[in-house]
């Protein structure tokens, strides 16, 4: 199809550590995500698809339905070159590494890959799945997302880890033995945890980073055992202000320690940012495959928003059924892909082209709103006239978002 | 052939809200047979469902009602049902000088109130003859010999042989009955003399346009008669003629002392005047009746739809109430705050609640009314005294020579226990008390208030106070200077129209803190901090804080699905279509809501 020329392949194929420029969708890069829906037991605070299972899993039944399911996407994506592809769940670290190859070798019979192609995989930092590691590295993996969470045990314990501090170091030191590139996340804003022990626990952290790390102040998501927990009383966030000072001080340490937040709660040294993940947020294209996957592919009919049945179950039974397990598939709206734009665009450090908003929502972004939230200090002009959240601004993205979009 | 008038007996209730003056008339309908069984409803005579709901009387009804006396004559009974409430006094009014007698209807247990009182004053004065009735004899708490002597004492009415019920059991109806036929006056009138008829009232009903309700004084008016309205100068041809059993049931011509309907292609309420007289185009009367003053609206506010879309459908709507109240005012309005809507003008206080809540209920419309507020005069230096309906609109202080209110005279009942409670009420709104005295165990204040003060939730603090036992009533009295004072609310530095209002100084700071107080909850953080000013002039009497936002992000935002934060942002981005802008503060409508109810 000529109308999608293999630029994907082109902005990818710079030298790793250049960070490509943002471009308009398609340029943006063509990701994969594959979600692996199972875990060994549910954290408390997890809002994502993922179901626990008391019998062995049928992975054989699940790797011919991701493979269907792959060959449905491939038929929607003609002439795109894949420039990252990423298993999540769920915990992808319980699935075999032939598996996990065979996957990868399906993806690319469907589609020509990267040279320098990212494939990440994430694991729970638990001894048992880091034994794997070379064995995924084989596979073609070579990125890991580790789940860390804490380097405390007693908050390990309460967020539901099946690891200890240790142990998850140890993976992490795995990982760096057998990966170039790796990351790990950290949850913080726990109940009762105070600045010095943040500080504290991030220093740790910093100790064991190569070129990111992900961190997360912990949120309560609705329906989950902490959301109970809080209804009930017995759980509390911090108040706004002491949210805040964390905040400040996390940005104070990743700064001084070379590695700024590129997003939200995404930090890397410069090159070291996470490629799947920033072609959700230039609002590139991406497949979703897998229960509960969402996908965003630019048809001839439009930018079409896919979204994947979530019970495993009813997914299988779909894709075996009719090839795939799609539950939503339609075409979004020109102010629909243009909010997407800027939910997903302004949590980067480097922000959003205003006329790469205008080519995809058919408006221009009000000058009024713009003006107000640069008189605000919420927003930044970038010499080459892009728009980007503030310092200042980005702890009340959300706020400035829906103002900037209304 | 009309009804001898002899054998006519016109008759309205007075009673305060909730001594069963529907009741009894629903009983009186059933006893005389005028209804069937299968066709009564409770409040036959409430027709709209919010009289239903509310047990109050909005529009004056009329039923005819035929019975057969222990005399073994048959009687034409007119009962001309009246609103109880004080704002809707002018149709009371009317109703009363269409009859010759009133049944006084007060509850046996509860006693005279405030309403009781107002309106069986308004009956003196059409120089009815007045039967009390005492209801509700049934209950446990009933003390008849009590109130039959509050009767004699406070309104200085024989009681002696007030008639005892319970319009609840039907027990005396028949008693009631016979008390109008024997001891209500028959009509006085010529069936010789030229027609002269009085215009009762007028309504608009979708099928047959205008309806006219009148009375006849002298003559007949039959079909096809070519009438004038006196005081309109309008001919018209009388089309339709008859009597309400409650339902329309046409007649062929009705003689002196009888009430009916005419229809006459008459294109709208406004082109009839209540109060008119009615006459024969060919041999006219040569004397008018006196004729009613027109309702004054005294309370006025703003009513905007809370959707802009809904400018033209609140226009129409108003435009369909119109027809029915001739009392109900508006004119276009436009306010930085909500839009395009309407100032309107209303009796008081039940009266704009009850058109706010037609409008919404019956046009299905969402308003937001401002705060109510009253009309003041405006003495100019210039000389000129100009009329002010809306605070907005005040001129440049500097060339006022003086504001003046409109006053009321209230008359409050209330337990004794209650007393302290409500005089200091009386006193922190500026009232003046002209009388303090006692009935029975109840004491009954007359106090001057400045109306200002009572549009201002009073009626809702009375109540509660009394733990709802006090009853008020009140009727403008003259216009007074007063130290007078535009309270502006500022929000982030901007004035916010909407929220202007005229106060005494001396209540501008307990009024001021109140309102930046309630809007510090009602305005959401915005990423800087908004100040929230009441000033008089350039002064600043109140402010508050509303704090800046120090966190609001998502954390994690799962890459693919980017669904539910659209779905997040759109919903966000539908509220801040609803949201008002004042400067750079978006303040939500429910704020201003909120902000301007009255029960604050």
């Amino acid at each position: 199809m000529a109308a999608f020329p293999e630029t994907a392949f082109s902005t990818f194929s710079s030298a790793r550590g250049d960070l490509p420029q943002t471009g308009e969708p398609r340029t943006a890069g063509f990701g994969i995500y594959l979600h692996w829906p199972f875990c060994l037991s549910k954290c408390p605070y997890c809002d994502f698809n993922s179901h626990v299972r008391s019998q062995p899993v049928e992975e054989e039944r699940f790797l011919a339905a991701f493979r269907k399911e792959l060959a449905h996407r491939a038929a929607l994506t003609p002439g795109r070159t894949v420039s990252s592809v990423f298993f999540g769940g769920g915990t992808p670290s319980l699935m075999r590494a032939q598996t996990v190859a065979a996957l990868i070798e399906t993806i690319a019979r469907y589609w020509p890959l990267a040279a320098d192609v990212e494939i990440t995989l994430e694991a729970n930092p638990t001894s048992v799945e880091a034994e794997r590691f070379k064995d995924y590295r084989a596979a073609g993996v070579n990125r890991v997302s580790l789940g860390v969470q804490a380097l405390n045990d007693e908050a390990l314990r309460a967020l539901g880890r099946q690891h200890s501090a240790q142990e998850a170091l140890r993976a992490v030191g795995l990982a760096a033995e057998t990966f170039d590139r790796y990351s790990f996340d950290l949850i913080y804003g726990r109940p009762g945890q105070t600045l010095a022990e943040w500080r504290g626990e991030l220093e740790e952290a910093l100790r064991h980073v190569r070129d990111h790390l992900s961190l997360y102040q912990l949120t309560i998501e609705p329906d989950t055992p902490f959301a109970k927990l809080a209804s009930s009383g017995q759980f509390s966030l911090p108040e706004a202000d002491f949210g805040r000072a964390l905040w400040d001080l996390t940005q104070d340490i990743m700064g001084v320690a070379g590695l700024p937040a590129y997003e939200v709660s995404n930090h890397a040294r410069p090159g070291g940012e996470s490629r799947h993940n920033l072609v959700y947020w230039r609002y590139g294209e991406y497949a979703g495959v897998g229960p509960g996957a969402h996908g965003r592919l630019l048809t001839p009919e439009g930018r079409m928003a896919q979204a994947a049945i979530r019970q495993p179950d009813l997914w299988l039974a779909a894709v075996e059924a009719r090839g795939e397990g799609l539950t939503e598939n339609v075409v979004l709206t020109r102010e629909e892909q243009g909010d997407e734009f800027l939910l997903m665009g302004l949590r980067l450090a480097e922000g959003v082209a205003p006329e790469h908003f205008r080519a995809i929502a058919g408006r221009d972004l009000s000058q009024k709103r713009i003006d107000a939230l640069l008189g605000d200090g919420m927003l930044e002009c970038t010499p080459e006239g892009r728009i980007r959240v503030s310092a200042e601004g980005f702890p009340v993205l959300d706020a400035v978002i829906a103002d900037l979009a209304a | 052939m009309s009804t001898p008038i002899d054998s006519i007996r016109n008759f309205s209730i007075v009673a305060h809200i909730d001594h069963g003056k529907s009741t009894l008339a629903d009983r009186l309908i059933q006893q005389t047979g005028t209804l069937a069984e299968r066709e009564m409803v409770e409040q036959v005579l409430d027709s709209m469902d919010i009289e239903r709901e509310r047990g109050i009387t909005i529009k004056a009804q009329t039923v005819r009602l035929e019975y057969r006396a222990s005399d073994g004559k048959l009687y034409v009974l007119n009962l001309m049902d009246t609103p109880g409430h004080v704002d809707f006094a002018y149709e009371v009014s009317r109703s009363l000088a269409a009859c010759e007698g009133s049944l006084l209807v007060v509850d046996a247990s509860q006693g005279v109130e405030a309403q009781t009182l107002a309106n069986v004053y308004h009956a003196l004065d059409a120089g009815h003859e007045i039967v009390p009735v005492l209801n509700k004899i049934d209950l446990p708490a009933a003390e008849p010999d009590r109130i039959k002597q509050q009767i004699e004492d406070v309104i200085g009415l024989d009681a002696s042989n007030a008639v005892l019920i319970s319009a609840k059991t039907g027990l005396g109806i028949e008693e009631v009955l016979e008390a109008i036929v024997t001891r209500l006056p028959p009509p006085k009138g010529d069936r010789e003399a030229p027609l002269k008829a009085l215009l009762v009232d007028s309504w608009y009903d979708a099928y047959l346009g205008v309806v006219v309700l009148v009375r006849i004084i002298d003559g007949t008016l039959k079909k096809h008669q070519k009438i004038q309205m006196l005081g309109a100068g309008a001919h018209y041809e009388v089309d339709r003629i008859g009597v309400f059993r409650p339902k329309m049931q046409d007649v062929a011509e009705l003689g002196p002392g009888e009430v009916g309907f005419i229809t006459a292609q008459i294109k709208q309420v406004a082109d009839t005047r209540v109060g008119d007289t009615i006459t024969d185009e060919k041999r006219p009367c040569t004397e008018a009746l006196p004729g009613f003053k027109p309702a004054q609206p005294v309370v006025f506010c703003g009513l905007f739809p809370v959707d802009a879309a809904d400018f033209d459908d609140l226009r129409a709507a108003m435009g369909k109430l119109r027809l029915n109240d001739a009392s109900f005012s508006y004119e276009m309005e436009s306010s930085a705050a909500l839009g395009f809507g309407f100032r309107c003008g209303f009796l008081g206080l039940l009266h704009l609640e009850i058109i706010q809540e037609r409008l919404e209920r019956e046009f299905n419309l969402d308003l937001i009314a401002t705060a109510p507020s009253v009309v003041y005069r405006i003495v100019l230096r210039s000389g000129e005294t100009i009329e002010l309906h809306n605070p907005a609109d005040m001129p440049d202080p500097t060339l006022i020579e003086a504001i003046e209110e409109p006053w009321i005279r209230a008359t409050i009942l209330t337990p004794d226990d209650y007393l302290g409670a409500v005089l200091k009420l009386c006193q922190e709104r500026r009232g003046l008390q002209v009388d303090l005295s006692y009935v029975g165990k109840r004491a009954m204040a007359t106090y001057d208030l400045p109306l200002n003060e009572v549009v201002f939730d009073f009626y809702d603090r009375l109540k509660s106070i009394s733990k709802g036992y006090a009853s008020f009533d009140y009727n403008i009295t003259d216009y007074r200077a007063g130290d007078l004072v535009k309270m502006q609310i500022l929000v982030n530095a901007e004035p916010v129209d909407a929220l202007s209002m005229l106060v005494h100084r001396d209540r501008a700071d307990m009024r001021g803190r109140a309102m930046v107080e309630k809007l510090k909850e009602l305005i959401p953080p915005h990423m800087f901090q908004i100040p929230i000013q009441a000033a008089i002039g350039g002064k600043i009497i109140a402010r508050e804080t509303v704090r800046a936002l120090r966190k609001d992000v998502t954390a994690k935002c799962y890459g693919g699905d980017a669904t539910r934060k659209r779905k997040l942002l759109e919903k966000q981005k539908a509220g801040k279509k609803k949201m008002r802008q004042f400067g750079k503060v978006e303040i939500p409508q429910e704020a201003f809501i909120a902000a301007l109810k009255m029960d604050s």
